[in-house]
């Protein structure tokens, strides 16, 4: 079956190719259909005519790509988000890295750190948190900056601790937040032994030897070719029998790497580095 | 009344009342069906994904679409309880975590939109019974791009809204009822000498 070619996703190609050049941001192996969305959305907001007009503002307005690159990004995240996985990790993955002296932990694609503050809740639950390092990384300058900041509206946080509850918290999750004005601030106890870093999946190298990395519902957003990539790097960073941690809907079935790969978790998508 | 034969894949998108439509046209499209079928059903979130299971007829392949899998002819995919479903331009599928459309994820519109572009005029998108818009600019879509569109006759539908939203976006649609909508499945079944080489 052959693709068709269509004019936007022509002007797209075209868009991303320019972005890599100006800005080292490479998009041009993600996957096209909800680009092409998200794109539609940011010509409309930026008041532009058509895909070709976003990239000649990106490229002679520099104030203007952060604003796409909010379109570009989907950071739509919670935290102990599907709660099945962090009972899960806690179930295989935590005895294991508790026979670690230090412990390190690579949260991939950390949104605006939702994911983050819940690993280090469990670790802290589990009195691992003093002996761990935990990097968390993300493309986008401005998630990472709210990440850092670890302030959510407090009306999210009712789900949130459900979801801690579900995912077999041991604690009260109010213990690790500080409410006021409507809003709360994720305790600094946890914020000491998190990095928060810019490291990108498609650019960037693999990263130190860790025993976990989680990276969840950011390779639905790649092509197989940067899947691929990509879990070549979380290989590559993990030590041997280290643990990978996926989304809900992402699996290394379909990538190059499935036979480097034991699953330990079929519904919670968590795999081991064999060798 | 629709010619088939130029058909590479067939969306369908329902909502309120749709699933008993349904359950009674897929068995109509026989154990393998000549083209790949997409569905996005509007379920309640608490609702496991069971739905694909439970509606797949006897013998037929019906599974949860996975993300940047192959689309395969004679299987059919339902979108994910959570997850948009969509069609990559090389035409697999791809899932994504983007924002609720019409406070829907997953949305009928973006599965619509974005098969239209992968198929074109190799498409058949069908609406059924609901009771909100997502999907009208999704029919909207497939019949720019020259595809074939058919809505449940909304006066035979339990919520008559969404087809009667999609007729509007796509006014050269036909408004079948659910018996012709079921001959136009049937239309897909491959005759059983065909099957032999398929089933093994
Ligand atoms: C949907 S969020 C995932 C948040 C969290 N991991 C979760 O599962 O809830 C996807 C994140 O991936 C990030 N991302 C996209 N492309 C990336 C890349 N090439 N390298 C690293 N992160 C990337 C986005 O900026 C976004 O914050």
């Amino acid at each position: 079956m052959r693709a068709l070619a269509h004019e936007v996703d022509l002007e797209i190609r075209l868009l991303l190719d320019a972005i890599y050049h100006r800005y080292q941001h490479d998009f041009r192996d993600y996957a096209v259909a909800s680009l092409r969305r998200r794109l539609a959305q940011a010509v409309e907001h930026l008041g532009c005519l058509s895909v070709s007009g976003l990239q000649e503002r990106v490229l002679h307005d520099p104030t203007a790509f952060p604003s796409v690159l909010q379109y570009l990004t989907v950071p739509v995240s919670d935290m102990f988000r599907d709660p099945w996985y962090f009972r899960a990790v806690r179930e295989h993955v935590v005895p294991v890295l508790r026979t670690y002296p230090s412990i390190k932990l690579w949260i991939a694609g950390c949104g605006h750190g939702e994911e983050v503050y819940s690993f280090a809740i469990v670790l802290a639950e589990e009195g691992m948190l003093d002996r761990t390092l935990i990097y968390a990384t993300d493309i986008n300058p401005a998630g990472l900056e709210a990440a850092q900041a670890g302030i959510y509206p407090l009306d999210r946080f009712r789900r949130f601790t459900e979801n801690h509850r579900r995912a077999g918290g041991k604690s009260s999750l109010s213990a690790y937040y500080r409410a006021a004005y409507g809003s709360a601030a994720i305790d600094k106890r946890l914020k000491k032994r998190i990095v928060f870093s810019d490291h990108s999946l498609a650019t960037d190298s693999a990263f130190g030897e860790v025993q976990f990395v989680s990276c969840r519902n950011v390779l639905i957003y790649f092509n197989r070719t940067l899947q691929d990539r990509a879990v070549g790097l979380f290989h590559d960073s993990l030590c041997r029998r280290g643990f990978l941690g996926l989304g809900a809907k992402e699996s290394l079935r379909f990538t190059a790497h499935a036979a480097a790969f034991a699953e330990v978790e079929h519904d919670a998508r968590i795999y081991q580095r064999k060798a | 009344m629709i010619d088939t034969a130029r058909i590479d894949a067939i969306v369908v998108g329902g909502s309120a009342g749709a699933f008993t439509v349904l359950s009674s046209l897929l068995p109509a499209l026989g154990p393998a069906p000549r083209v790949p079928v997409l569905v996005v059903l509007h379920l309640p979130p608490d609702r496991p994904s069971a739905a694909a299971a439970a509606l797949g007829g006897r013998g037929q392949r019906v599974k949860e679409a996975e993300d940047k899998e192959r689309i395969e002819a004679g299987v059919i995919y339902f979108a994910p309880p959570g997850y948009h479903l969509l069609v990559e331009p090389d035409r697999s599928l791809a899932l994504a975590f983007d924002e609720p459309v019409h406070h829907s994820r997953p949305s009928i519109d973006v599965l619509f939109e974005s098969a239209a572009d992968a198929f074109g005029e190799g498409l058949l998108g069908v609406i059924l019974s609901g009771a909100n818009e997502d999907g009208a600019a999704g029919l909207g879509a497939i019949s720019a791009r020259g595809g074939l569109t058919v809505v449940q006759r909304p006066d035979t539908a339990e919520h008559p809204f969404m087809p009667a939203a999609a007729l509007r976006a796509a006014p050269a649609s036909a408004a079948l009822s659910v018996d012709e909508l079921r001959s136009i499945f049937a239309g897909f079944d491959t005759p059983s000498r065909d099957r032999g080489a398929l089933d093994d």
